[in-house]
């Protein structure tokens, strides 16, 4: 499937502001899932700087801007060809070792309430393949949390979710990182795009999800939100512990920090044959 | 003197006989006054105040200025004693370098079953952002502290090894300094090796890692904490010496592909950044996002080859207690050598084996943290109560994959002034290898005295102090 | 150098200066309460004394009494009062402490020798010092630290900060030491330039170490014109106005020369400068003394403030 993305991040600042650092995640990698045709990140009125691929294969990049400032603009724009692979990561290039990602993060880290949910969703599976465990522990979230937008915030931990029993993607592949590593599977959490659902409806296209690493086949996706693997719909962008560490952008204002405004806006469209990519 | 237990090796004395390596000191020893010695201790005391080398220790509250107590008899190696430290500490150092440029790369040793794969990638020390760059030289680690202790005549056990930013360096240039100018007689009679050529050496080594893009004179900076930081003396001691800005993290800024420092006549383009700062803080962007201490997006120019960091992010990795024990297969796996100095036996607590041992004979043992520093958090078990012991006993079992244990040693001991004369204290050594283009260190390093009698515990947080360190020449 | 650097050199050295005219003020008062009053009492001066440091608010706050010993203890030892000689030199040596890189030997050990007697005297009992010893010790103190500062010191950007820094203070520290006595001490408006009370005067010059440069300078008998030439317009004397004013503008013009490059900083200074040759002494009493001196300051401000801005920030927009 051919989809093409556009996804605006502004920031508003009350008071003007000396300068903005960020460094940004924002360059989806080629592999068997998707290829990428074009892709294109503008950091407007900004300076871009040091580049490099880290050892997940994401691209890192810096943009910086000098104040005074009261608004910034992030765009990006760009067409990928995807295939479905059952959820499977293929071909992507990377180097972090899979043991690397049992390290829980304050958002990840496992309490009783977890614990007790990865247990009980992977009772009497001890003899399953690891595939059938990671399946169940992604059922097990679904289950527990209900999706409802609004119910938390950014820096809600999994287990917060968990005891709220909703929350949104993020807290979702939290939640499934979190009871992954309680059963001892390396777990990740994924940033991307998903594509609106047919009646139009825009799914949290800006979206998050999980990876846990299942000897076998490897990364493999799991959509505790959707209750569902990556399919041809998504497109892959980055990679880490947590949201914060896998954020396509991390920023930082100098100086003192006045009120910040963010808006996103992420549209998804599936490209017709024949169609030609608007720029 | 008072009499020395048999079992501890005595580095002056040899039975009544004084060995010929301090034969000069005892000779200064005796023929210097009482009066005269307290006089000399208070004109120590008087220069180290004046140059303002003091240090604040955690959590004690009181005088935020202290002084480490600065013991004025010195310590020392003869220059075959030194041969051997000196070649076995920089072959540890070697192996520790090829350690992490390998477990950042192509984690060999991991592959050849020589080390626990989770031991290394579970570490709170290994830094995911660490993987897939290789610095400059290959080296992560330029300043290797390896503490030594000694039980007789030729027995050297490496403590621990301090691969992020071994600190008391300056302590060693200052100690020397000080009996240089209170006793230049003792050196015109002894021929002493100097140590002042450390920070030339130091300035040349972090030099020699500048990134490629590094075109001409790099410019080379030492980030601190803060004049806050128990160690800012250090800090700027060693500023000064090379003639390098001191900076902390508001003097730097990221644009483009460079870190700058802000200066009266605008930005400063800098090259290598020898950094005393936790990887934790050094990035907002990358690691802790609420550190007011680092340089947000210091990571993104370090990993695009645009400064170097100095230690390298990630070689806390290869100090880790519990790496520690696998550094003499290191030596072995990537130089093809027998390690020259040896590591002290140690149980760890994560093997439900050495575990058992380790609870059964807490009495006899030395019980550490995997990752504490510092002396804090350690059960010296001969030293100890039945109550503390079981306390920590307690602590253990609940987290057995934080504690290593190891045998009190019979650590070596060296005459220090005491109220009626001199005794026996505990002593161990600091020597500072310095890598980059080549592998070197100094003829000296910091020698720590445990300066209560019988106490084993040397660290300056602890109440310990410091000697100059003599390394004799041929 | 780095920014930040230099501010640590420049505050260090306005630290110094404040130190010595807390003390400076410290030892007019003393004598100024030796002196009888019209009443045949003993003059009470003290009040004037916190009210040109701007700190009789919270003097008052925190002892209630006026009484000699309390303000010793206030304008010496106080830690809470922030222009005391001991808060003072604490920050001149925290400031030179973060820059002992950019510091010669002789220049850290005068300025932590001095922290250390002080932290000596700090422990001493009071009732064995004596204000004009202390006095003393403060001048004393400040005049090494800057006899080796001038003597040791590279002349580098790092010199000319902490020259800016000296002579702004200085310059700032007479406008307030001549505006207290003209302004606050006598005690009506009339008594100005009138010639009276030269036991008045005698003091200022003194606590400015003046009464030699004065005989030097001018003949015939003490007037308050001749002294208020002396302080604000005579660039011979190293505490005047014109002097202070002089001084900077060299060390700024040192920088552009070195940096190659002028800034705001060097044409407001110089715009303060060509005002305070062009004036005489029968303008500013018409003008009123203090109204000029309090533009003065304001003046000598706009200075430190385009100062900060231009060099010690960190980042020329």
């Amino acid at each position: 499937m051919r989809l093409s993305i556009r996804h605006i991040t502004r920031y508003r600042f009350d008071e003007p502001v000396r300068g903005i650092v960020q460094s940004q995640k924002l360059w989806p990698a080629s592999c068997d899932n998707q290829r990428i045709l074009s892709w294109e990140v503008t950091s407007h009125g900004g300076q871009t700087g040091a580049e490099f691929t880290d050892g997940a294969g994401d691209v890192i990049r810096l943009a910086t801007w000098r104040g005074p400032l009261t608004e910034l603009t992030v765009e990006v724009t760009g067409e990928v060809e995807t295939t479905d692979l059952f959820g499977v990561l293929r071909g992507h290039r990377e180097r972090v070792p899979p043991s690397a990602y049992l390290r829980d993060t304050r958002q990840v880290e496992a309490d009783a309430a977890l614990k007790a949910l990865s247990a009980v969703a992977l009772k009497g599976m001890e003899g399953a393949s690891a595939l059938d465990r990671a399946h169940a522990l992604s059922r097990a979230v679904s289950g527990a949390i209900a999706y409802k937008p609004g119910e938390t915030k950014p820096h809600t931990t999994a287990s917060e979710a968990l005891s709220g029993g909703v929350g949104v993607c993020q807290d979702h592949a939290h939640a499934l990182i979190s009871i992954a590593h309680v059963a001892e599977m390396p777990a990740r959490y994924v940033t991307g795009y998903l594509q609106a659902s047919e009646d139009g409806f825009p799914h949290e296209a800006s979206h998050a999800w999980a990876e846990i690493w299942v000897p076998e086949l490897g990364w493999v996706g799991f959509d505790a939100a959707n209750e569902c693997c990556p399919d041809e719909r998504y497109v892959r962008l980055g990679s880490g512990y947590d949201a914060l560490d896998a954020a396509p952008i991390r920023g930082l204002v100098q100086g003192a920090a006045p009120e910040e405004h963010l808006e996103v806006e992420v549209m998804v469209n599936a490209v017709q044959s024949g169609q030609q990519q608007q720029q | 003197m008072s009499a020395t237990k048999p079992a501890i090796f005595n580095e002056m004395l040899n039975g009544e006989q004084v060995r010929s390596a301090y034969q000069n000191l005892e000779k200064w020893y005796r023929s210097m006054p009482a009066e005269l010695r307290s006089l000399k201790q208070s004109e120590a005391e008087a220069l180290f105040r004046r140059v303002g080398i003091t240090f604040a220790v955690y959590g004690e509250g009181g005088d935020p200025e202290r002084l480490i107590p600065f013991d004025m008899f010195p310590r020392v190696m003869t220059a075959e004693e030194w041969r051997k430290l000196d070649r076995g500490v920089r072959q540890r150092a070697a192996a520790l370098n090829a350690f992490l440029a390998d477990v950042y790369d192509r984690r060999e040793i991991i592959r050849a079953g020589k080390i626990p794969e989770h031991l290394v990638t579970n570490n709170e020390a290994f830094e995911k952002a660490a993987i897939g760059f290789r610095p400059p030289r290959g080296v992560f680690s330029h300043i290797v502290g390896v503490d030594l202790v000694r039980t007789g005549p030729d027995q050297f056990y490496v403590l621990e090894d301090n691969c992020r930013t071994p600190s008391g360096v300056s302590y060693m240039l200052q100690n020397r300094e000080i009996m240089m100018r209170m006793f230049p007689q003792l050196f015109m009679e002894s021929r002493i090796r100097p140590v002042d050529g450390y920070a030339g050496l130091l300035k040349k080594t972090l030099a020699s890692v500048a990134p490629q893009k590094c075109q001409g004179e790099p410019n080379i900076v030492i980030l601190t904490p803060g004049h806050f930081n128990s160690a800012y003396y250090e800090h700027s001691f060693l500023a000064d010496l090379m003639g390098v800005e001191l900076v902390e993290g508001q003097d730097l800024f990221v644009e483009g592909d460079f870190v700058w420092m802000k200066t009266t006549e605008g930005p400063k383009k800098v090259d290598v950044i020898y950094r005393r700062i936790d990887d934790a803080f050094i990035d907002p962007l990358c690691f802790r996002p609420d550190s007011m201490l680092g340089v947000p997006g210091l990571m993104s120019v370090y990993r695009s080859g645009g400064v170097t960091i100095c230690s390298a992010p990630g070689a806390g990795v290869a100090d880790d207690k519990a790496i520690y024990t696998f550094v003499p297969e290191m030596i072995r796996f990537y130089l093809g050598e027998e390690p020259i100095l040896e590591n002290v036996p140690t149980w760890q607590c994560a093997k439900p084996d050495d575990c058992k041992y380790v609870l059964e004979n807490l009495s006899e043992l030395v019980v550490k943290e995997v990752h504490g520093s510092g002396g804090y958090g350690m059960l010296v078990g001969p030293k100890s109560d039945k109550s503390t012991i079981e306390s920590f006993a307690a602590k253990i079992r609940k987290n057995p994959d934080n504690y290593i244990a190891q045998p009190t040693l019979a650590l070596s001991a060296c005459p220090t002034f005491v109220e009626e004369g001199i005794a026996p204290r505990h002593v161990d050594l600091r020597p500072y290898c310095l890598v980059g283009e080549t592998i070197e260190l100094v003829p000296g390093g910091l020698t720590r005295v445990a300066l209560t009698e019988g106490s084993l515990v040397v660290n300056s947080s602890q109440g310990g102090g410091v000697k100059d360190t003599w390394v004799l020449a041929e | 150098m780095l920014s930040r650097t230099a501010e640590h050199l420049y505050w260090m050295a306005r630290y110094i200066e404040r130190a010595e005219t807390t003390a400076r003020l410290l030892e007019v008062g003393a004598r100024n309460a030796l002196l009888p009053n019209a009443t045949g009492g003993y003059r009470n001066d003290w009040e004037a004394v916190l009210l040109a440091k701007g700190t009789l608010e919270p003097f008052v706050e925190k002892y209630t009494d006026i009484n000699q010993r309390n303000i010793e203890t206030w304008l010496f030892f106080d830690s809470d009062n922030p222009s005391s000689v001991y808060s003072c030199l604490s920050a001149a040596r925290e400031n030179a402490r973060v820059v002992r890189t950019a510091l010669t030997a002789p220049v850290w050990d005068a300025i932590n020798g001095a922290f250390q007697e002080l932290q000596q005297l700090h422990r001493t009992e009071r009732s064995k010092l004596m204000v004009t010893d202390l006095c003393e010790w403060t001048l004393r103190a400040c005049q090494l630290i800057r006899g080796a500062f001038t003597s040791t010191q590279l002349r580098n950007d790092g010199y000319d900060f902490s020259g800016i820094g000296t002579t702004i203070e200085r310059a700032d520290n007479t406008a307030r030491l001549i505006d207290v006595k003209y302004y606050v001490l006598l005690p009506s408006v009339n008594y100005v330039g009138s010639g009276l009370d030269q036991s008045q005067w005698a003091l200022l010059l003194q606590s400015m170490t003046a009464q030699r440069a004065f005989n030097w300078s001018y003949q015939g008998e003490v007037t308050a014109a001749k002294i208020a030439h002396l302080l604000i317009l005579n660039h011979r004397f190293p505490r005047s106005l014109r002097a202070c004013v002089q001084w900077y503008c060299e060390h700024l013009d040192n920088l552009a020369e070195s940096y190659q490059t002028a800034t705001a900083a060097q044409e407001v200074a110089h715009k303060l400068l060509d005002d305070l040759r062009a004036a005489t002494v029968e303008e500013i009493f018409e003008e009123g003394l203090h109204e000029f001196l309090a533009r003065f300051m304001s003046r000598n401000a706009e200075v430190a403030t385009t100062v900060q801005e231009v060099y010690l920030s960190g980042m020329p927009a």
